[in-house]
């Protein structure tokens, strides 16, 4: 069959022709291999967040990846030092707290603020010490705060690869007894899962995921990333192993998508463009069934 | 700590051994006499309402208000409007979107609420990022309005804080006992007529008021620090609740002049400060209730023993949690 000439379909070849040269920029494929990985395993993850009701622990694991980033980077050490070994230590220590830690507990909720006005003391130590080295030196504050996926190398985009595929790997060995003991706490324990051990588990996976997840969208939006794909896929399937891989589907959709909103429009910041499809796909959950519902009753 | 080496360019004034001098020269500075104005209109706001907030087991509400201030005072700046303006849009926007959310505690819809608190949060902070980028400046565009900055405050601003505070209070006022009763015991306060869901779209409302003109001194990141660890710290000290709705109020000021103070005189941010003030504050006082519930508790065996401080209290924290 051939073309028509019509303009709707130019236009439509032009973004398509566009969008095939995306993968020739070295970057966006950083970006996109990092990104995917990582979506993966925060979707995962997230949905168990959310089924165990903690969205706030990853908040809390956000504001340590923030101050551990800066503190690294502050005394001059390897950023990822600072932000894996500070997410992963305050993991442990939120996973043998429990349930206590609730989020309208004061204790728990002025202890992270605290963390917080720590990490902005890191970031103006660093700013203040580093402003001799140039316009880096001051963008690293902002880059951890809201994520550079764009900005990562190829190397540095492997690794994080290889560190997110690992949690999701170390995922679907626990994954079964985890989702388990989530939904129902003493039955697990009366048939025997160790409820205690897979906990821990599970949060220092959490703590590695935060960890991977800041270098992407950002300490302080990778929360987006946790729960809107996990809500969503709440929504459309009350089967849990079905919802969970559907969170990570819809997570790596949310990055893919993000990813090429922010290459077409280059002045949108890529992790707004992800967290804004995440947050489009969950309120697309809530509203189509409402919708649907009122289409149908006429 | 360094508190303001005086070999690097650009620092505060430094802290001679002289402080009356010290204080001269910041109070002849028009605009430390502002910051400290809009400090203490703000740190009464926040302790009369934080005081009620933590009482009602309400933080993490009052820091996603915070935390959606930023994106509304980002956006105003973008729009040519003062960010003043964005950021009480933004709180009390988020104020009427939460207050309207019917409130459920079973299992599913308990997860799904978080869910949705999570996701708000984090695309209230990305729109944020966006309109910091389409304004273009980027650095100090965002660590002002996330960590907290006192420069810059003017008296218009001063007096657009004042006025939201003296609402603020006397809404505050003429609702206090009625939200007092509804916060200590809903069902009875129900049973003798009392609006209960009202008073809590009301509360909320002024939560989102205070949490903007919070955000202006603390930073959106840091209103915890200035609405939750005053009050927390007073309800560790008195359970009467006249003599701790006063103490924190006084608390909040005392905190917030210190940590001006600290942030004029070091080159670190104020935000900083507040959080490490009121935190301090909060162990201190959790510390001294520990200590002396202990000498309460076993009198008469053998003479008060010598024991630490009230300011060496991390066992002092677990015991008030």
């Amino acid at each position: 069959m051939m073309a028509l000439p019509l303009p709707g379909l130019t236009a439509a070849t032009g973004l398509l022709t566009e969008l095939s040269q995306m993968f020739d920029q070295p970057f966006l494929r950083a970006a996109f291999i990092a990104g995917t990985c990582i979506a993966l395993a925060a979707g995962l993850v997230g949905y168990v967040v959310v089924l165990r009701g903690q969205v706030f622990s990853g908040d809390a694991l956000s504001h340590v990846a923030f101050t551990g980033a800066l503190a690294a980077l502050a005394f001059g050490v390897d950023l990822r030092l600072g932000l894996y070994g500070g997410c992963v230590a305050f993991a442990i220590v939120m996973a043998a707290l429990g349930r206590r830690a609730n989020a309208d507990d004061t204790v728990i909720g002025s202890v992270f603020a605290w963390i917080l006005g720590l990490g902005a003391l890191f970031l103006s130590i660093f700013t203040t010490t580093q402003s001799g080295t140039g316009a880096s030196g001051g963008n690293a504050g902002v880059n951890v705060l809201f994520g550079s996926i764009l900005g990562l190398s190829t190397g540095q985009a492997l690794v994080d690869g290889a560190v997110a595929l690992a949690v999701v790997a170390a995922f679907t060995v626990i994954g079964r007894p985890l989702v388990f003991a989530s939904l129902d706490e003493t039955v697990a324990t009366a048939r025997g899962v160790p409820v205690r051990l897979v906990g821990y588990v599970f949060f220092i996976l959490l703590g590695v995921t935060v960890g991977v997840a800041t270098q992407a969208v950002g300490a302080l939006l990778l929360l987006g990333l946790l729960a809107a794909p996990a809500g969503a896929s709440q929504r459309l399937s009350s089967r849990p192993f079905v919802a969970l891989w559907l969170s990570a589907a819809l997570a790596v959709f949310s990055m893919w998508a993000g990813l090429t909103l922010a290459y077409l429009a280059p002045k949108m910041p890529p992790s707004f463009g992800i967290l804004a499809v995440a947050t489009g796909v969950y309120l697309a959950t809530v509203a189509v069934p409402g919708v649907l519902a009122v289409v149908s009753r006429r | 700590m360094p508190i303001a080496t005086p070999g690097t360019p650009g620092d505060g004034p430094g802290v001679t051994m002289a402080v009356g001098i010290d204080l001269h020269q910041m109070f002849g500075l028009h605009f430390m006499v502002n910051a400290y104005r809009a400090g203490t209109i703000v740190a009464v706001v926040a302790g009369a309402v934080g005081w009620f907030m933590v009482l009602r087991r309400q933080s993490f509400a009052g820091h996603t208000l915070a935390v959606v201030s930023f994106p509304g005072a980002a956006g105003a700046v973008w729009l040519g409007l003062s960010a003043t303006v964005g950021y009480f849009a933004g709180s009390i926007a988020a104020a009427v979107v939460i207050a309207l959310v019917p409130r459920s505690s079973s299992g599913r819809a308990h997860s799904q609420e978080s869910a949705v608190i999570g996701t708000v949060q984090a695309f209230a902070l990305a729109c944020g990022v966006l309109f910091v980028s389409l304004y273009g400046g980027f650095l100090d565009g965002v660590t002002g309005p996330l960590f907290g900055t006192f420069l810059g405050i003017s008296d218009g601003q001063v007096v657009t804080l004042g006025a939201a505070a003296v609402v603020v209070l006397a809404v505050l006022a003429a609702l206090g006992r009625p939200l007092f009763f509804a916060t200590v015991d809903a069902d009875v306060a129900g049973g003798r007529r009392v609006p209960v869901r009202g008073l809590s779209v009301a509360f909320l409302l002024l939560l989102g008021c205070t949490a903007a003109e919070v955000s202006q001194i603390t930073g959106a990141l840091l209103v915890f620090a200035l609405l939750v660890m005053p009050a927390a710290a007073a309800q560790q000290l008195t359970a009467r609740p006249a003599v701790s709705f006063l103490v924190t109020i006084g608390l909040a000021v005392a905190v917030t002049w210190l940590s001006l103070g600290a942030a004029f005189f070091s080159v670190y941010p104020v935000g900083f400060y507040v959080s490490t003030f009121g935190f301090t504050v909060y162990v201190a006082a959790a510390g001294w209730r520990a200590l002396s519930e202990r000498m309460q508790a076993r009198p008469p065996r053998r003479s008060p023993a010598p024991s630490a401080p009230p300011s060496g209290a991390p066992s002092g924290l677990t015991a008030g949690a």
